[in-house]
């Protein structure tokens, strides 16, 4: 595994948030000088209903920068929809979401939240079939993202080079041609987690990264995050697989039914009452 | 950045297209012009002026590939954007026939002589001048375009939801000029035209040059569109219609992509619709039905959409089937084969022709290119566009 | 019996009253003499010949008049005899009602002029005043409500005393007030009076009335009165046109239901966007069509019952005819929403030429069953049977479908495979069957909808066409996956319709409805009546 080093290009323009909205603008300037938090991501008395079913019930969750953290709990707990709040897929009915002290994530859409700095790779691996594993990385590199950019993009050697060095820690240098679609459900997800890579986002938001890999993948995997973590990344991962998160041997967060049940390394909390009561039945 | 912009565009298949286009486009109307009337190879005008017809609906028909078969945006209305171009280029040469009109009035075009219009109405200042005429046939479907998707996308109307939207905006458009009172002529449009230009409208050598115009559309709008699915906005598209909100998780602001290509469309689609006026001599509402605009999408997906050369095919290949069967014994049964095709294609060739035949070919010729040279393409980080799925 | 009876006694009556007005004058000469007078070829002893004519009794009058009407009164200025050409083109001796030879060359039309006519058109008013017949008077005393001649006010006076009968009563109290308002030796207490009779009638008529005095010169009371009565009037009339256009709304806010039921089933459950669903509807105007036309040929007696057989059948061919469809296209793009939208388009193209084939282009001929026509009136609106037959079975077609969706298990497992397909799949529904029912029910429906459409709109091949992108905005606008926002979006778009269409006129109003719905769908995406939910997204 080669080690993963910061592009070292000059940050591109687009990581400031582009922010037009006075409303918006205007709570960032409050959040500016509270400053409530230094943490990176700050959830609290987070509620999300649909249809009167209450998916997510006074959900606080700190994360500080460079932190890595596992989420675990029993299917159905509200793990997605916590993502799907943070990047803006959901709009939560009560409750604080702030991204690195400032933004106030409630107010802003999947666009401005991944351009802000978050990325997210889904339960359900979702790449773009019918490109090409080069073609799906250049997607999600973080150059200018807007109709014009792209529109007039041009290949440099720099961003060639990253994408390179993402195919390589990924290990499909060798796949680089071929159609994501055809790819086996392993190298989808790992291809996601290159997406992620090539986003080069502040903080990574990874749901169920190992479903469906041999024990070796998943061991790579694991790898893969850590490294990730150690060029000071802030990660969430969301995963089931109790020797994955063993393996990852971070600070772990048990969520049920929307709530944080337990909280600490992961030996406290497998041994945590509740938390054995939620696993393995009442 | 011009040059690196065609080096990409032109790929074999697109240079070989724009050859015979261009080629079309020269010998026909040469022939027409420079060869005697008994000549074997002498192209009649009748023909020419079909084929300029044809040539039109290929354009229409790039114009609904570039957002259906790159973006996944299905519009059943862009009837409408080639029927508004065609309304901007026929006010045009309304107001060229000047006092030759059967009325006699210098300014005001028959109709509204007849209608008891004391005045020119305020949106018909201007098309007079060719220039004023030619910047309308972009800017209005343009506008309604960019008004129409701006308050769609935005709100994030997409699927079959769009397509009734548009279809609906189409059919709102045909009930508005089909009123006397709007001021386009009614029920029975714009037609008798007299010159363009200065030109007889119906005069040899005028047709020769309006099919020879026809087909230089035809190759810019191509070009124009291959540069836009080469360039890495062409993938952003291709993810815009493979997963939406994948691509807005990426930071993707979807829906100026989707309003980008669609007005890009509707203008050209407006320039088709202003090519075809002068050819076939009259534009009226019967344009706007939403059955037009839906036969145009059918040209697309018989030729192969993602594919723009077979959107051009099909527009051509079904508009000549249409003449030959209308003009035929089996007329009645012109319907019933259209209809046919929609259920066929669909069912059997959703890849359309072209979408077809690259399936065959491309893994013959992959093999033959990479036994010729490794991977150029990849280390300048463009890979062929592909095909839709 | 009794009817014969009071029939009798009123032929009498009116005997009587003729009569006694002819008995006042002397026997002899004065009808003859006003008949003379048209020989003058002067217009002013012509007036006077009318009005002594109108008011003698005789039984001749009528003819006379009705003829001078019509120019078939001729005069022969020598001789001073007057004659009269009948129907039947034979000619008579209009004194003495002898008929006669021919008539001498020298005999021509008595000549009109308007004030005439005017003249005419209140004396024939007024001896229809004395009709058998109450419809009649009634008509009369109305088309005297519109001269109020001053001159036919001995004649409804006299009218008014002998009438029984309720309806003709009110009309002779009408006419005389408005006889009484226009007439200038009437007192200020009278016109008031009148004011207040013609503002109970409150029509367009009494209207019209009210506004005309306006120019005649009045006393201030009079006027003011006049002037009150006028709004109260049109204010009253502003709500008998809301609920005019309310019931208009009603009306085509059934027929898109009707229309798109049908299409949010099949859209609801499977998300298929059958674009053929207009010929499902036309398929069953023309089942219709044929059932009339069998019944017609062999069994006259049964037409009343023909829209009766035309229903279960209409279902019948519509549904199996979209079973078909749906096994043999729709089953193949599952998944391809816009393909399925393409390739339903193409069949529609073919049902059309089809039945265009089958049929022939032009409007086929389907007849209205007894029970189905003629209209009443509710206050001032007109309410035609058809019309209210149609929202009737609207609102039956829509109960008994929600009932079957809510309670049998055929709808439990729509709703099921409507809400989450996958996890109905898994539970052991046969979602391919699910599938055809669903698109056979929808089609079926659609069928119905053809053979009460048949009642109110032309069959043709054209006909699924015109109701096809309405039915689709009812759709959108109501929300997919609801019933009730089906309903709710069909009657909201039929009465926003109808108001808008006096304003903005039909087509803009239909612009202006397109527009909006746009404008709606900005809001609310998923329309009215959304499903929620994470099946919903993908
Ligand atoms: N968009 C939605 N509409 C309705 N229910 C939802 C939606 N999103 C999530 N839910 C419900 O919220 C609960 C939490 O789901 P989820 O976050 O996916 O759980 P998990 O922890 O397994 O990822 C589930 O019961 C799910 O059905
Ligand atoms: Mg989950």
């Amino acid at each position: 595994m080669t080690h993963l080093e910061e592009p070292v290009a000059a940050k591109p323009a687009h990581h400031a948030p582009a922010i037009v909205d006075p409303v918006v603008a205007a709570r960032e300037a409050e959040a500016r000088q509270k400053r409530i938090t230094s943490a990176l991501l700050y959830l609290d008395g987070v509620h999300v209903s649909f249809d009167g079913f209450h998916a997510i019930n006074n959900l606080s969750l700190v994360l500080a920068p460079g932190e890595m953290r596992a989420i675990i709990g029993p299917n159905g707990a509200g793990k997605t929809t916590m993502m799907d709040i943070i990047t803006g897929k959901t709009r939560p009915d009560e409750g604080d979401v702030y991204f690195d002290g400032i933004h106030d994530l409630t107010l802003l859409d999947e666009t401005q939240i991944a351009t802000l700095g978050i990325g997210r790779k889904f339960q359900k691996p979702t790449v773009f079939e019918s490109q090409t594993v080069w073609d799906n990385l250049l997607l999600a590199l973080n150059v200018d993202h807007r109709v014009r950019g792209t529109l007039f993009w041009r290949n440099t050697r720099e961003q060639t080079e990253r994408i390179g060095k993402v195919l390589e820690t990924i290990r499909l240098t060798d796949s680089r041609h071929r159609l994501a679609g055809n790819l086996s459900h392993g190298q989808k997800q790992w291809l996601e987690i290159g997406m992620l890579l090539a986003q080069d986002p502040k903080l990574l938001l990874v749901d169920e990264p190992v479903a469906g890999m041999t024990d070796v993948e998943t061991h790579q995997t694991a790898e893969l995050l850590k490294e990730i973590n150690r060029d000071h990344k802030t990660v969430v991962v969301v995963e089931h697989d109790m020797t994955f998160v063993r393996e990852l041997g971070v600070k772990v967060t048990c969520l049920h039914e929307g709530t944080v049940l337990a909280e600490g390394t992961i030996d406290q909390v497998s041994t945590n009452d509740r938390v054995v009561e939620v696993y393995l039945g009442r | 950045m011009t040059p690196h912009i065609l080096t990409r565009s032109l790929d074999r298949s697109a240079t070989i297209f724009l050859l015979i286009v261009a080629a079309v486009g020269v010998l026909l109307p040469l022939s027409n012009l420079a060869l005697p009337a008994d000549s074997m190879f002498q192209v009649p005008t009748y023909l020419l002026a079909l084929f300029g017809k044809y040539v039109c609906y290929a354009i229409l028909a790039l114009s609904i590939d570039l957002i259906w078969g790159y973006c996944g945006i299905l519009s059943l209305g862009h009837g409408a954007f080639f029927a508004l171009g065609g309304y901007a280029m026929g006010m045009y040469l309304m107001r060229q026939i000047g006092p030759r009109g059967v009325y006699g009035n210098p300014i005001l075009p028959d109709f509204m002589v007849f209608l008891n219009y004391s005045k020119l109405p305020w949106y018909w200042y201007g098309f007079d001048m060719f220039w004023f005429a030619a910047a309308m046939v972009l800017i209005v479907p343009g506008l309604l375009a960019f008004g129409f998707g701006w308050l769609t996308f935005r709100s994030r109307v997409s699927g079959v939801y769009l397509s009734i939207i548009t279809q609906a905006m189409t059919y709102a458009l045909l009930l508005a000029f089909f009123r006397n009172d709007f001021g386009f002529g009614g029920n029975n449009g714009l037609t008798d035209f007299k010159d363009i230009l200065g030109f007889n409208v119906q005069a040899e050598g005028t047709r020769a040059a309006l099919f020879a115009l026809s087909c230089l559309a035809l190759m810019l709008g191509f070009l124009i569109c291959r540069a836009v699915v080469t360039s890495k906005l062409g993938k952003v598209l291709i993810a815009i219609r493979d997963s939406e909100s994948r691509t807005r998780f990426l930071g993707y602001r979807v829906e100026s992509y989707k309003l980008f290509v669609f007005t890009l469309s509707a203008c050209m689609a407006g320039v088709a619709g202003a090519l075809y006026v002068p050819q076939v001599g009259i534009i009226n509402p019967g344009e706007f039905a939403p059955a037009n605009s839906i036969e145009a999408v059918i040209w697309v997906a018989v030729g192969g959409r993602g594919t723009l050369i077979g959107a051009a095919l099909g527009a051509v290949v079904v508009n000549y089937a249409k003449t030959v069967f209308t003009s035929g014994a089996l007329a009645p049964y012109w319907l019933f084969m259209l209809g046919a095709l929609f259920i066929l294609v669909t069912l059997l060739l959703p890849k359309g022709i072209v979408g077809t035949f690259n399936a065959w070919w491309e893994p013959w010729r992959a093999k033959r290119d990479t036994a010729n040279e490794d991977s150029a393409a990849a280390e300048d980080g463009v890979s062929k566009p592909r095909p839709a799925e | 019996m009794p009817i014969n009876l009071v029939e009798r006694f009123r032929t009498f009556l009116f005997a009587f009253v003729l009569i006694a007005a002819s008995a006042i004058p002397a026997l002899a000469g004065p009808f003859e003499d006003a008949v003379a007078k048209f020989a003058n070829d002067e217009f002013s002893d012509t007036d006077e010949a009318v009005g002594e004519i109108a008011t003698s009794g005789n039984p001749q009058a009528f003819a006379i008049i009705s003829a001078l009407q019509d120019g078939r009164l001729l005069a022969d200025p020598d001789s001073k005899k007057v004659y009269l050409t009948q129907a039947d083109g034979k000619s008579i001796d209009a004194a003495t009602g002898a008929s006669v030879a021919s008539v001498p060359d020298s005999a021509v039309a008595v000549r009109l002029n308007n004030r005439l006519r005017r003249t005419i058109d209140a004396a024939l008013g007024g001896l229809t005043l004395m009709s058998p017949d109450p419809a009649k008077r009634v008509q009369a005393a109305q088309s005297v409500f519109k001269t109020h001649d001053a001159a036919m006010l001995p004649v409804v006076d006299q009218a008014l005393e002998k009438e029984t009968d309720k309806k003709a009563k009110q009309a002779f109290v009408e006419a005389r007030a408005a006889i009484l308002l226009f007439k200038e030796d009437a007192t200020d207490a009278e016109k008031i009076e009148s004011i207040a009779v013609i503002k109970l009638r409150g029509d367009q008529e009494a209207l019209a009335l009210l506004t005309g005095l306006a120019g005649a010169e009045q006393s201030i009371v009079v006027s003011r009165s006049a002037a009150s009565a006028t709004t109260a009037i049109q204010s009253r009339q502003t709500l008998w046109s809301i609920a005019q256009n309310a019931w208009y709304g009603l009306s085509l806010g059934s027929v898109l239901l009707l229309a798109a039921i049908g299409l949010a089933i099949t859209f609801g459950v499977m998300g298929v966007i059958n674009m053929a669903h207009g010929e499902m509807v036309m398929i069953g105007a023309y089942v219709t069509f044929g059932v009339q036309e069998i019944i017609r040929t062999s069994y006259p007696g049964l037409f009343d019952y023909s829209l009766l057989m035309a229903v279960p059948l209409a279902f019948l061919i519509a549904g199996l005819l979209g079973i078909v469809i749906e096994r043999t296209i729709i089953r193949f793009l599952y998944g391809r929403p816009l393909e399925t939208l393409l390739a339903t388009w193409g069949l529609s193209l073919v049902l059309q030429q089809a039945v265009r084939t089958m049929f022939g282009p032009t409007n086929r001929e389907v007849g209205n069953p007894s029970w189905m026509s003629g209209a009443f009136e509710l206050g001032q609106i007109t309410i035609t049977y058809n019309r209210l037959w149609i929202l009737c079975f609207t609102l039956a077609v829509f109960a008994i479908l929600l009932a079957m969706l809510r309670y049998s298990s055929i709808g439990l497992e729509m709703r099921a495979v409507t809400q989450n397909r996958r996890m109905a799949a898994s539970m052991g529904i046969a979602t391919s069957r699910v599938d055809a029912l669903t698109f056979g029910l929808g089609s079926g429906i659609a069928g119905i909808a053809g053979v009460a459409l048949s009642q109110i709109d032309n069959v043709s091949p054209n006909l699924g066409q015109s109701y096809i992108i309405d039915s689709f905005m009812v759709v959108v606008f109501g929300g997919v996956g609801n019933l009730w926002g089906t309903l709710v979006g069909a009657f909201t778009l039929g009465i926003a319709n109808k108001f808008l269409e006096p304003v903005a006129g039909a087509v803009l109003g239909k612009i202006a409805i397109l527009v909006l719905i746009i404008l709606f769908i900005q809001k609310r995406p998923r329309g009215l009546f959304a499903l929620k939910g994470r099946a919903i997204e993908a």
